[in-house]
């Protein structure tokens, strides 16, 4: 059985700069989701998420240990602090944009681990 | 085992001036090396500190000293906790008079006070020197004149100065990762080519530098990921072992959470390739860490692995890059989108026939703004909103040209579309940054110890 969900339910995303370069890290909250978010959350599809900024490199690099995935896009910050005349030089709110991406997983993969959408606290 | 514990009590200036007050008191009720680190220079905030260097030679700190040490001064000084902070920013002796001076007036005993510099390289290039070394670009050919370029130091000489028992280590540009491997590397006496426990202090550093983007802050996202007590956010401690294992936490009754989630995303922060990040001392690969939830706010980080240090320093080089403009107005009520569109055609017609060639960019501020492409706000009449914040910005070296945008903005009070509220308008300068890639003969650190004979 597999559902659709959007990535903020599955997953967590922080971004940073450097320059006209973001980095996306994309954390699976519950690692059995991995699989299923590295084959469909590939950095083609990342670089159409961004498509408005006109990325023109985007690499995804992988981390299995972490559950975890860090994405590079290049040129995607107009500019970046330096010279962007918008609010958001940093790209710091652009971690929502990849949020904001539906995935199908395995509803099997939820059930195992019911605490997974939401932090301990 | 002999543990290190690091605390942080800034990930950046603007930091909270009370976050060092309960990471200090925790460390006082541990015992083994001690330290209390401080990150407060973004990439631009050097630059300003030159700027004002230059206008005043005893200035040129960074202003965070101010605020952020007398809370946690008398208590790390009576504790044995060693701070180190690069709020040495462009005036590293100066920080460390100011240092001294804040110490008598709280009535506290002298703390020996070491002084790190040599990271300021823009005695020994000239522009064109660093422009043939800028990396990612070309934002430095053909400038004359810039403000300020730094290397940045790595941590052998904040171990130099603790080795020579400063209380405080004062720095300018280092490594924000540097201010931990530092304190590690003065006590576990790693050697310098002990490339997978540097890795090991590189990557404590790392997670620390952000201050509580490791326990917590910035991570919130009310319904996904709830972090209580977010108001009282406790700050990290990093407890190191000679081997390299590093456990996070923060101080018990501090708000905040430390677990998997808020470690691997800070250990991700601002990091490109993960297998090769570089600093100073030694390449990072993060590919093999491990990271384990190991009891409450508690989690383990290992298996970091390091690769022989880079032969070049990076550097930052900072310049003017002219004034940046800004100029808001709001559009309320019924039909506030079409009025706020016919506000932005308004301006656009203006200053077409005005100033051609300034550039203007348009947001709508609760319809299109910060997730937008960049571009102008499509046709805000769609818009589904009774409350519309219109922002204009543009950018150039003439003063005569933002001063004509932010005018035809503010006239929209009188001449513009019915309702328009609010205006505030802004003229700033602005500086722009490049990086650097630099031989390392350039870069020679130096540890002083205040009040020693120079």
């Amino acid at each position: 059985m597999m559902r659709t969900v959007r990535l903020q339910d599955i997953a967590n995303a922080r971004t940073g700069d450097k320059g006209n370069r973001l980095n996306l890290a994309l954390v699976c909250r519950n690692p059995a989701d991995y699989a299923a978010v590295a084959a469909q959350v590939t950095a083609e599809r990342v670089a159409q998420a961004f498509a408005a900024r006109k990325p023109s490199r985007v690499v995804r690099y992988d981390l299995p240990k972490l559950a975890a995935f860090n994405f590079v896009l290049d040129d995607v910050l107009e500019g970046g602090v330096n010279a962007s005349t918008g609010l958001d030089g940093h790209g710091k709110s652009l971690s929502f944009m990849v949020l904001d991406m539906t995935v199908m997983v395995g509803v099997d993969a939820r059930a195992a681990s019911p605490t997974a959408c939401k932090t301990k606290v | 085992m002999t543990k290190v514990f690091i605390g942080a009590a800034a990930g950046f200036a603007g930091d909270r001036s009370d976050a060092g007050v309960p990471v200090v008191d925790a460390l006082a009720t541990l015992s083994g090396p001690r330290f209390l680190m401080f990150e407060t220079l973004a990439e631009r905030t050097l630059a300003l500190c030159q700027l004002e260097r230059r206008q005043n030679s005893q200035h040129g700190y960074s202003p965070a000293l101010e605020r952020m040490l007398p809370p946690v001064l008398a208590r790390c000084l009576s504790s044995g906790i060693r701070i180190v902070g690069n709020f040495g920013a462009a005036n590293p002796p100066a920080a460390a008079h100011r240092i001294a001076e804040m110490a008598r007036s709280l009535g506290l005993p002298a703390p020996r006070i070491a002084i790190v510099e040599g990271d300021d390289i823009a005695t020994k290039l000239s522009a064109p020197d660093l422009a043939a070394r800028e990396i990612g670009g070309t934002s430095l050919a053909h400038k004359r004149e810039i403000i300020s370029a730094n290397v940045y130091l790595g941590a052998q000489p904040i171990a130099r100065a603790l080795d020579q028992d400063a209380d405080i280590v004062v720095t300018g540009r280092v490594a924000d990762s540097a201010l931990a491997l530092g304190p590690l590397l003065h006590v576990f006496r790693w050697r310098a080519d002990d490339w997978d426990r540097l890795a090991a202090g590189t990557l404590a550093g790392h997670l620390l530098e952000c201050g509580a983007q490791v326990t917590g802050g910035y991570f919130a996202d009310p319904g996904y990921k709830d972090v209580p007590d977010l108001a009282e956010v406790g700050y990290p401690i990093a407890e190191v072992d000679a081997a390299g294992e590093i456990v996070i936490t923060k101080p018990a009754g501090t708000g905040g959470v430390v677990d998997r989630l808020t470690v691997v995303e800070q250990l991700l922060y601002e990091i490109h390739d993960p297998s090769a990040y570089l600093a100073p001392d030694v390449i990072l690969d993060l590919t093999d860490v491990e990271v384990a939830e190991i009891g409450k706010d508690r989690v383990r980080v290992r298996d970091a692995r390091g690769r022989p240090a880079p032969e070049t320093l990076k550097a930052t080089v900072c310049f003017d890059s002219g004034l940046l403009g800004e100029a808001e107005i709001s559009y309320a009520g019924p039909n506030a989108p079409a009025r706020a569109q016919l506000a932005v055609d308004v301006v656009r017609e203006r200053l077409r026939r005005r100033v051609p060639r300034l550039e203007v960019r348009i947001d709508a501020i609760g319809v299109a703004s910060v997730l937008g492409a960049g571009q102008n706000p499509a046709d805000l009449h769609a818009a589904q909103t009774n409350d519309v914040r219109l922002r204009f910005a543009a950018q150039s070296t003439d003063a005569a040209e933002i001063e004509m945008l932010l005018d035809e903005v503010e006239a929209l009070y009188c001449a513009g579309p019915a309702g328009g509220a609010g205006v505030r308008r802004r003229m700033t300068p602005r500086l722009a940054s490049a990086s650097c890639l630099i031989e390392r003969i350039y870069a020679q650190p130096r540890v002083t110890m205040l009040g020693a004979a120079a």
